[in-house]
């Protein structure tokens, strides 16, 4: 047996150990230095009117979520109709930050895939998503009343977590204070 | 009554499969004839119980039988027929059972046609193959079960994905799951001539045509479903790099290496090893796109059903089916050394270097695909890769593989002389450049990738052209239908799938190039112009269909003063699931697609309206076409028949001693 020939074999397992590994892992939970701190704050641009802007601080006295997305986003194609629903049975104000992506690309999607949010801001270098430690797209920040990052959703959002995560948590953040 | 007949049908076939794994491999070790033929039998049976089994899922579809868990989460009463059949594959549980049904497909198909085998090899393979039947039906038995009922039974269903309700999921998913499954048989070849330590021309004559024609189904499979992603998705994008797009492209790209190593394997005996390891791999990476779309260890926009139970087992199945066969491999490869050596400048070494680059590839795109795994399992992050990374990997690589694969068929096996080929070829080559500059200039759009594409696109077509006419050349006296009717249908083959890259990268280099597209408000009378083309607005209207009600655009579109056409896309609102979808409206042109989407009503009266102009975009598709007509071609070549005849008995005298 020459050792040349077993380099495939030592290859493939690596590879599955590695597979074996992901499967304990949840690609959609990450632990988030963030949970329990305020929300960074920041004033940018919006989508739709670029002269205006709009930033943590006009939800403030709210319960809301903040969606990060981009048109060149396949998962967030996926969690979009989600986001609709909600927005749609009211309850929560969702915003979006729109990540390092071109205006007139998102403008685009939203109208093709419908606009679920109450405002959209543009964060086209990133640096925003920096701050909120965005990893990618899509990521969904709860966020309080007092303006602190109470949950984070990495990936895209479905039935699961909108009723067995968020809702509940949205229902009990608005009954407090 | 029905669906529990189904599951006992299955039943059945798994115990088949587990004989088809047993027996012939315990006969083929002793040498005893009639335990080898139990496995024709065994492989047919089973394919009968599979059929009864799928029959009777989709007779739950049909019949709304929504006592069945599995009909009642994907159908609903008034779906249309096509797409209650469809259902059946579109999740889980169901694609499973179509993935055990063609690889039984695979099976019987060559206990039919390598009826010519030696019986102690036809034993080893229908062995290996019993055995990958028996892991994946015990996986949808225990894990997935199809046939679960749901008791007291729903009312109404939840209805097939919307997204999948499409003529292109109707093929889709049958033509890439015979693609994925029909590497197994090159796999069974490769197992089997590991373990009787036989790896020879003849070998490599019968693995050629079967890997051959699952290539054929993995390419058609594959450009359908780009088609699809293309007009459903309603972007306009046609390849997102996308894990699963990646899980389905992998083996193809290993398949389309192995397909030419075994064509030196055959002709030359040489790179014995390298075409078993291709094998192996083409098929291993099959299996991991199975994994890694139904465990989803990796998100995407496939990703069905996440269980960890089942991610467990097919990780179990993929470390013992390639576990196995690479211990196996390690043992017994170092033994098929040999075959003839060749020069640096030479037929034999442009496909290895070819090859290798194929190779190379197909580890780039696994290793974006498994990155963001990679990092978060080390525990340093998580992150997506995006096309950029692809882009910025594949381009380069697939340079040299372009043009080497010209060059390849005019070289002689074993030894050319470098400075011939050059003179050869530099005409075409110089050419090609004054082709893509001169096209560039023309299309006013001179960007290095732009360039590039179309010199590349030039140079395969060119150099098919000049190949073509020196093969014709090589007869002189002889009428030019003769001289036609002369060449091999294999030679055919390689031709028109070598001439299907070239019309499939000028697909891509001018989409890449020219795409246009604007977003518009539009109400009754309102006007549009993109490029030369004006649409004309006429309003919506509400258009009724069993299970969506849709807002129905009517746009006209005119070129000058001529009117084209008239398009209507629309957004619909699938009934069952609540989900809106956009349905584009497309004219099809050979040099250019218009696409239109209706976007959002703003007002009563006012809609967007996403316009599109996609240049050659059917360039993409009649590529894959004379891709998959080349694998057709090449597979059908007579000598396959004509000389797997006059070997066998000579293999069997070869056996009996």
């Amino acid at each position: 047996m020459k050792a040349k020939f077993l380099v495939p074999l030592a290859i493939f397992l690596a590879l599955a150990g590695f597979l074996g590994y992901g499967l304990t892992l949840n690609p959609s939970v990450v632990p988030s230095p963030l949970v329990g701190k305020p929300a960074p704050a920041f004033q940018l641009a919006k989508l739709d009117a670029p002269q205006e802007t709009f930033g943590v601080d006009d939800m403030r006295g709210q319960v809301w979520l903040l969606n990060v997305w981009a048109s060149w986003c396949v998962s967030c194609r996926q969690e979009h109709p989600y986001l609709v629903e909600m927005a749609g049975t009211g309850g929560i104000p969702v915003i979006g930050l729109n990540y390092k992506d071109e205006r007139q690309a998102a403008i685009g999607w939203l109208r093709a895939q419908g606009d679920p949010y109450l405002a959209t801001v543009t964060d086209e270098d990133g640096r925003v998503g920096i701050e909120y430690g965005v990893y990618g797209t899509p990521e969904t920040f709860l966020i309080d009343k007092d303006g602190v990052i109470r949950y984070k959703h990495i990936g895209p959002i479905n039935r699961d977590t909108v009723q067995k995560v968020l809702m509940p948590m949205i229902a009990e953040l608005s009954r407090a204070g | 009554m029905i669906a529990e007949l189904g599951h006992f049908a299955l039943i059945l076939a798994l115990v088949l499969s587990l004989v088809q794994g047993l027996v012939p491999m315990i006969g083929a070790n002793r040498n005893r004839i009639a335990l080898m033929a139990v496995g024709r039998p065994a492989a047919q049976g089973q394919l009968v119980f599979l059929v009864i089994s799928f029959a009777c899922l989709t007779y739950a579809f049909i019949t709304s039988d929504f006592s069945v868990r599995l009909a009642a989460a994907n159908s609903h009463s008034q779906t249309p027929l096509i797409y209650k059949i469809t259902g059946v594959w579109g999740n889980h549980e169901g694609s499973l059972l179509l993935w055990a049904l063609s690889l039984s497909l695979w099976t019987v198909a060559v206990t039919v046609f390598s009826r010519d085998l030696p019986e102690a090899f036809m034993a080893r393979v229908l062995g290996v193959l019993g055995w990958i039947s028996a892991g994946f039906i015990s996986f949808t038995l225990f894990t997935s079960n199809p046939f679960e009922r749901l008791l007291p039974a729903v009312a109404e269903g939840r209805d097939l994905n919307p997204l999948l309700q499409d003529p292109g999921m109707i093929i889709h998913p049958p033509l890439l799951y015979m693609g994925y499954v029909g590497f197994s048989v090159a796999f069974a070849f490769a197992i089997a001539a590991l373990l009787t330590g036989r790896l020879d021309a003849a070998w490599a004559r019968w693995s050629r045509p079967w890997t051959t024609v699952a290539w054929v189904f993995l390419t058609a499979g594959i450009a359908v479903g780009s088609g699809w992603a293309y007009y459903e998705l309603g972007w306009g994008g046609w390849w997102f790099w996308d894990p699963v797009e990646n899980a389905s492209f992998m083996p193809w790209l290993l398949g389309t290496a192995l397909m030419h190593s075994l064509a030196v394997t055959e002709k030359r005996g040489a790179f014995r090893s390298w075409t078993i390891l291709l094998a192996i791999g083409a098929f291993s990476l099959s299996l991991l796109g199975t994994f890694l779309v139904r465990s989803g260890v990796i998100t995407s926009v496939h990703a069905f059903a996440v269980d960890p139970a089942r991610g467990l087992y097919i990780l179990a199945l993929l470390v013992l089916v390639i576990g196995i066969s690479l211990v196996l491999f390690a043992w017994r490869a170092p033994k098929l050394a040999g075959g003839g050596s060749f020069d640096l400048v030479s037929r034999d070494s442009s496909l290895l270097a070819n090859n290798v680059l194929l190779a190379v590839v197909t580890g780039a795109v696994l290793l974006g695909t498994l990155y963001p795994l990679f990092l978060d399992a080390l525990n340093l992050g998580k992150i997506s890769v995006g096309p950029p990374y692809f882009e910025a990997t594949f381009v380069p690589l697939m340079v040299p593989v372009v043009l080497l694969m010209v060059v390849a068929p005019f070289m002689r096996w074993k030894k050319d002389d470098l400075p011939k080929t050059l003179r050869k070829l530099g005409p075409a080559f110089g050419a090609s450049i004054i082709v893509g500059f001169l096209v560039a200039f023309v299309i006013d759009h001179v960007t290095w990738r732009t360039v590039l594409g179309l010199f590349l696109a030039a140079w395969v077509l060119i150099g098919s052209a000049q190949l073509l006419w020196s093969r014709l050349a090589e007869r002189p006296g002889a009428a030019a239908s003769n001289r036609l009717r002369g060449i091999p249908s294999a030679w055919w083959g390689m031709w028109l799938a070598h001439v299907g890259v070239g019309i499939f990268v000028i697909g891509v280099t001018m989409i890449g190039s020219l795409e246009s597209h604007t977003d518009v408000r539009m109400r009754d009378g309102q006007t549009a112009t993109i490029g030369k083309y004006t649409f004309v607005f006429q309003g919506v209207r509400e258009v009724q269909a069993s299970n969506y009600i849709a807002a129905q655009a009517k746009l006209q579109v005119f070129k000058g003063d001529r009117l084209l056409t008239t398009m209507t896309p629309e957004k619909r609102n699938y009934v069952a699931s609540a989900m809106p979808m956009t349905q584009v409206s497309l004219h099809i042109g050979p040099l250019r697609d218009l696409y239109v989407s209706l976007g959002d009503q703003l007002d009563s009266e006012t809609w967007l309206v996403n316009l599109h102009i996609k240049p050659f975009i059917s360039w993409i598709w009649a590529g894959c076409i004379l891709m998959a007509l080349g694998g057709i071609f090449a597979a059908s070549d007579k000598r396959y028949r004509r000389l797997a005849e006059r070997s066998a008995p000579a293999a069997a005298a070869r056996q009996a001693s």
